[in-house]
């Protein structure tokens, strides 16, 4: 195949990921390597690197429109970006020393999590009980805009959360995913920060995280300009489109489908890992 | 001067990104249409790894090959501009927040800038 033929067929499969990442919530960057290693047979490495560029496009372009609506909270973000970009670090270096059929198997099973986590929309609800001394003492407590004026909200269990971000950080640099959904849990569940804030607040805090890995991806040439072109400018169009189409729509079946062809994706990386194909 | 708080930070961080997004997209964009053009009949082999070129590992090489309009490299330059673009949104944050003088936030940010310079090193 020449470069002419596969850069066109890379950026519709990428703005199809983007697309349905977006509408569903899964971001495109999970779907993207999978789709590249198993369709197209291209290295993981490779696919990995160009996965984790696109996330930092997508991240930052919506990050851009959800501070600005006053959702997100850039003290809880930037306090957690300690521990995401160390924990990157962590993942971009292990990502090296792996054998890629276990990167392969590791990225089945997160996966699975996130096809899972996103069938599911249960989440805790916030509680405005006193929150964590620590929470108070980095001036975590924050509001956001509902039509009855601003709702405030406490911050708990700040040290597990803290911890559980670093877990997400080290699968983001060691995956090159964004780990929307394992950043989503340590605040939704670990230190019950409202849904909305703990979304857009996660998504905020990826394009960091990935820029942590991103610069020993680089050094190591794991982003390769042919490849990183499309999947970037797909991703981009496609998430761009997705999130456009989400107001009003109606994503359960979508979500559903969706979450099924992730499932099969999953089980077929395992596979894959585990007879040694990747 | 209007006082720093955290609304204007918001407002300034949104446009840093949405700019950098924009701007790395047509780089890349355009030096993808250029390699096209150019080595479109290339084979891909993309089935073995093998390492990109030095000269598109590192921001050096890079910025250096890119003003040669190697097509590759100005992809490359366009990537590279997008990674910079939340390590900019964290170097602003910390002059933000010495403005509004929180300086446990400011340390929080320098911290946070310490370890993706490190990273952006290891690139070099």
């Amino acid at each position: 195949m020449t470069v002419l033929e596969l850069a066109p067929l890379v950026l519709l499969i990428s703005a199809v990921a983007g697309y349905l990442g977006a509408l569903t919530g899964l971001g495109g960057g999970v779907v993207i390597t999978p789709a590249l290693t198993l369709l197209l047979g291209i290295d993981i490495r490779y696919a990995i690197g160009a996965s984790l560029v696109s996330v930092i496009a997508t991240s930052s372009g919506a990050a851009a429109a959800y501070v600005k609506e006053g959702y997100s909270n850039i003290r809880i973000g930037m306090f957690l970006e300690i521990a995401t970009t160390a924990g990157a670090l962590t993942g971009a270096f292990l990502a090296s020393r792996i054998p890629t059929s276990a990167l392969a198997v590791i990225f089945g099973f997160v996966l699975l999590h996130a096809a899972w986590q996103s069938s599911r929309s249960v989440h805790t609800s916030s509680a405005t009980e006193s929150s964590d001394p620590l929470a108070t003492r980095l001036k975590l407590d924050g509001g956001y805009p509902t039509q009855d004026g601003p709702q405030r909200y406490h911050v708990h269990n700040v040290k597990t959360g803290f911890s559980l971000m670093f877990g997400a950080g080290a699968i983001s640099g060691l995956l090159g995913i964004g780990s929307g959904a394992l950043k989503v849990i340590a605040m939704d569940q670990a230190m019950r920060i409202p849904f909305k804030v703990s979304t857009t607040t996660s998504n905020f805090m990826i394009g960091v995280t990935a820029a942590a890995s991103a610069g020993i991806y680089l050094g190591r040439g794991y982003i390769h300009p042919v490849l990183a072109m499309p999947v970037m400018l797909g991703v981009l169009l496609g998430a761009t489109l997705g999130a456009r189409q989400l107001i009003g729509a109606r994503t359960r079946v979508l979500r559903i489908v969706f979450g099924l062809v992730v499932a099969a994706m999953a089980v077929e990386m395992i596979v894959s890992g585990i007879v040694g194909k990747i | 001067m209007t006082a720093w708080n955290d609304e204007r930070l918001e407002r300034i961080i949104s446009i840093m990104l949405r700019s950098g997004v924009l701007l790395s997209a047509a780089i890349v964009l355009s030096g993808g249409a250029f390699y096209l053009i150019r080595n479109g009949g290339e084979r891909a082999a993309f089935h073995a790894f093998q390492a990109a070129a030095p000269s598109y590992r590192s921001a050096h090489a890079i910025a250096i090959r890119a003003f040669q309009l190697d097509a590759g490299a100005i992809i490359q330059f366009g990537l590279l501009l997008l990674i910079l673009t939340p390590v900019a949104r964290v170097a602003f944050s910390i002059v933000a927040f010495v403005l509004e003088r929180d300086r446990t936030y400011a340390a929080i940010s320098l911290i946070v800038l310490s370890i993706l310079v490190y990273s952006l090193m290891s690139a070099r």
